[in-house]
């Protein structure tokens, strides 16, 4: 196999970075370019600042599809055919906002300034995932991101941690909102409605957010937690909820399972919000939290199968700073695991689409429509269809019909481009003293110009940082 | 060379995604006996597809979810959910096997791990690496092509030596020629792009004249139409997504189950004659709690049902050693007690489909989860 081997020029720009750009000078100094982008983040760029208001969107189309109910009881024929009408009105509001929620991701990945620490907003959206499976959660996606992720890539792990499980994208998506004490006020209440308790959320947190599998909490520890979590909603969606901010958490203390509960062998004594609050802390702070961080850190820029002497160092790093994420990131930027010549990671669908467009001049994705392009790649933006969110080996991207769907996408991207760009020099600035002589040979011969930037884009040196 | 080749009719993309990933993945074998598997991923609620109206237990738990159609009774104990209307008289016709209370050695309850070990064959997640699915093509009598796969991805199933294509269908403008020939060009030397690229081109040849939308029943009749080409795949493999009803179970369910039941149709009415010689399995990663939870769903559990189907499958019979649904008789105070090993049908009903010696086919494809006894007697030789 020739073993291409990258520049550490190239390892920044590509395996930390998002791609390099035609107008990027290769870093001079690797390192320092990337903790340098720090201070350059932008929390709340143009395009996720200008998104519609999702509570109201998930709102309206909650209100539209009781309408739709109601009439269907009444049995009223006429007017039903408009409430549908109004109802699928709503719903494709819910599209629009998704899609202008995609644009505005992208629009960040191409105009930032700060490609390292995007990357890392792109690996907590995913790692806590929600997904765009019902309408409510389709409304929330981008503001997920720009409300619960953003604001804490550089802050602390347990920051972020209570910003993703209390936004109402993750309390709808994890059916938080509708689990109930069984011995509440609320249940007792309505003893005929059988509501009660629902442990999805809670299994998801210690399961995926922060634990990890097979940790050593039991079922009973899960249905302790989902207990305690009882009572964590949305102000102006819930089940009953009529008024109030739909954008904004609220704590149900008739929906609250009333006592002390115990997990993980601690007691939790605290009264109502306090109690879920600090067992959520608890977990984030513990060992085996620190470790299963570590490693998806590791797999994302060391390689599928990660070097377990970097995945105890990352878990060192997180444990001593309290989980304090621009510490974490510098141990890892400091790794000369990291920093390894051979590609360590296949691009996914994601990464390859940015790095492409980044690569082709890109400043923003304008009519381009990202959201039905990541679709036919095979990775819908924010709909991983499951709480695990996207897989994080080449294994589960590298397949042959996906290989097949980037090279038609790269002519598609290229096509336009032929007069302007000429991959002869433009592939070796976005890979500084690391291309491949047979790319570059491939490239100089092929039969147009466009024809050649497609061929940059699918190289066996693009597919890879 | 590059073959020629076509473009595909509309693509519905995203249409049923919920259901469906957009992803088949099948295998050729010099055979003209075919195995399907199903994956429902996200653990299928196996008390509510295949209902035991006929435990004392079963009203007074699940009253909520069945309301006043307790579906297609197939016999004292059993009653299979009203949706499924084609596998109802494919077991009238004795071409539908249902085993119950049946699980893989997987005993926690996470969706991830459940379906590692279930398409590993192993007994602890992430121990083995290749999918049984892939040894059990490595069994067969090799066609001239290897193996084929279709899906944009190969499921972990599907993982392993046998090189496997995959295919799914596709909205895109197909590159030209020059661009094709230098990708080739390129990837010629790479170990990982090679194999993939060639797979890649050679299902594209196959699919020319095949629709390619994504609902159900399309994908079903696409299944049926590569599983039916005389140098074809033999083996195939499908995932539905969806199963993991913890809300709303009684629509969202009966949802699915409509979906499962209008694929089954079509891949049976599409393999027509083939169909006597071909079994389907569907199975999933764990059932689900037997109480109804506080949201009108059900949470995570043990036993499921698995269904074999089939025109050769020894069907119209529900194989169940019943363990009961009162309290005492659940497994963890909870869940259905599994009293059936799932990869012992899987090793039974595969070998018995492909003429294979069930005991060598329970050995290659279940090695790492300790001594599995294939259930025999599931199919017609």
């Amino acid at each position: 196999m020739p073993s291409p081997s990258l520049s550490p020029a190239a390892i920044a720009l590509n395996r930390f970075g998002l791609g390099a750009r035609s107008d990027d000078a290769a870093p001079a100094d690797p390192k320092r370019w990337l903790t340098d982008q720090f201070g350059r983040f932008e929390v709340r760029p143009a395009g996720f600042a200008a998104l519609d208001d999702a509570g109201l969107a998930a709102q309206r189309y909650r209100e539209a599809q009781q309408a739709v109910r109601q009439m269907a009881r009444q049995e009223a024929a006429t007017d039903a055919t408009d409430m549908k009408a109004a109802r699928k009105d709503s719903r494709q509001d819910l599209q629009a906002l998704y899609r202008a929620g995609v644009q505005a991701r992208a629009d960040s990945a191409l105009a930032t300034a700060a490609p390292f620490v995007e990357r890392m907003v792109h690996f907590w959206a995913n790692h806590f995932c929600v997904s765009v499976d019902t309408p409510p959660v389709t409304a929330f996606a981008g503001a997920f991101e720009r409300d619960a992720i953003r604001p804490h890539v550089l802050g602390s792990f347990a920051d972020m941690a209570l910003a993703a499980e209390r936004h109402p994208a993750m309390l709808l998506y994890l059916n938080q909102v509708q689990s109930i004490g069984p011995g509440s006020p609320a249940a007792a209440r309505n003893p005929d409605r059988k509501r009660g308790l629902n442990e999805n959320l809670a299994r998801e947190i210690m399961e995926l957010h922060t634990l990890g599998v097979r940790s050593g909490y039991t079922q009973a520890d899960v249905t302790e937690f989902a207990r305690a979590l009882t009572g964590w909603s949305v102000e102006g969606l819930g089940p009953g909820a009529r008024q109030g901010d739909p954008n904004a958490f609220a704590f149900r203390a008739r929906q609250h399972e009333p006592g002390e509960r115990t997990i993980l062998g601690k007691r939790y004594a605290q009264p109502g919000d306090a109690q879920g609050r600090a067992a959520l802390l608890d977990f984030a702070a513990a060992p085996a939290t620190a470790t299963h961080i570590a490693t998806k850190l590791a797999r994302h820029f060391a390689g599928d199968d990660p070097p377990r002497a970097l995945i105890a160092r990352l878990a060192d790093s997180f444990t001593r700073s309290k989980g304090d994420l621009p510490t974490l990131y510098a141990t890892l930027i400091a790794a000369p695991e990291a920093w390894v010549p051979t590609p360590t990671k296949f691009k996914t669908p994601w990464e390859w689409t940015i790095s492409s467009l980044r690569g082709l001049g890109y400043r923003q994705a304008g009519r381009m429509q990202i959201a039905t392009l990541q679709t036919q790649l095979g990775q819908r933006v924010w709909k991983p269809g499951a709480p695990a969110g996207w897989d994080d080996i080449a294994a589960s991207w590298a397949g042959p019909d996906a290989l097949l769907r980037r090279v038609e996408v790269a002519q598609r991207l290229a096509a336009p481009l032929g007069e302007r760009l000429d991959a002869r020099t433009l592939a070796p600035k976005l890979l500084p003293a690391s291309l491949g002589a047979a790319t570059a040979d491939q490239i100089s011969r092929a039969e147009s110009p466009a024809g050649a930037l497609a061929l940059m884009l699918v190289a066996p040196d693009f597919l890879r940082r | 060379m590059i073959a020629r080749r076509h473009l595909l009719s509309a693509a519905a993309l995203g249409a049923g995604a919920l259901f469906v990933s957009p992803g088949i993945a099948l295998a050729t074998a010099a055979t003209e006996r075919r195995f399907v598997f199903i994956i429902q991923r996200g653990a299928a609620d196996g008390l509510d597809v295949l209902r035991p109206t006929g435990d004392p237990a079963f009203a007074g738990l699940r009253a909520r979810l069945i309301g006043e159609t307790p579906g297609i009774k197939l016999d004292a104990m059993f009653s299979l959910h009203p949706a499924l209307v084609e596998i109802g008289k494919m077991y009238a016709r004795q071409q539908a096997l249902f085993v119950h209370a049946v699980a893989s050695p997987y005993r926690d309850r996470s969706h991830f791990d459940g379906q590692n070990v279930l398409e590993t064959g192993g007994a602890q997640p992430y121990v083995v690496r290749d999918g049984w699915l892939n040894r059990l093509v490595a069994m067969l009598p090799r066609a001239s092509d290897d193996a084929i796969a279709i899906a944009a991805t190969v499921p972990t199933a599907l993982r392993g030596s046998v090189q496997v294509a995959s295919y799914a269908p596709s909205a895109l403008p197909h590159a030209a020629d020059d661009l094709m020939t230098r990708v080739t060009a390129l990837y010629e030397a790479d170990p990982q792009l090679h194999p993939l690229w060639a797979s890649a081109l050679e299902t594209r040849g196959l699919a020319t004249d095949v629709g390619a939308r994504q609902d159900p029943a399309s994908l079903g009749t696409l299944t049926a139409g590569f599983l039916t080409k005389p140098n074809g795949p033999r083996i195939a493999m499908l995932e539905t997504l969806g199963w993991d009803t913890h809300n709303a179970q009684a629509g969202r369910l009966a949802n699915q189950l409509r979906n499962l039941d209008a694929m089954l149709a079509a891949l049976r009415d599409g393999l027509g004659a083939a169909w006597a010689t071909t079994t389907v399995l569907v199975a999933t990663e764990f059932g689900r709690t037997v109480a109804v939870n506080g949201t009108g769903g059900t949470d995570h559990g043990t036993g499921s049902v698995a269904m074999l189907l089939g025109g050769a499958v020894q069907g119209g019979r529900v194989v169940a050693d019943w363990p009961g649904l009162a309290p005492g008789r659940l497994y963890d105070a909870r869940d259905l007690r599994p009293t059936a090993a799932l990869d012992a049908l899987i090793a039974g009903a595969a070998a018995e489909s492909l003429g294979l010696d069930p005991a060598r086919v329970g050995r290659t494809l279940f090695a790492k989860s300790g001594a599995v006894t294939p259930i025999t007697g599931l199919i017609r030789s």
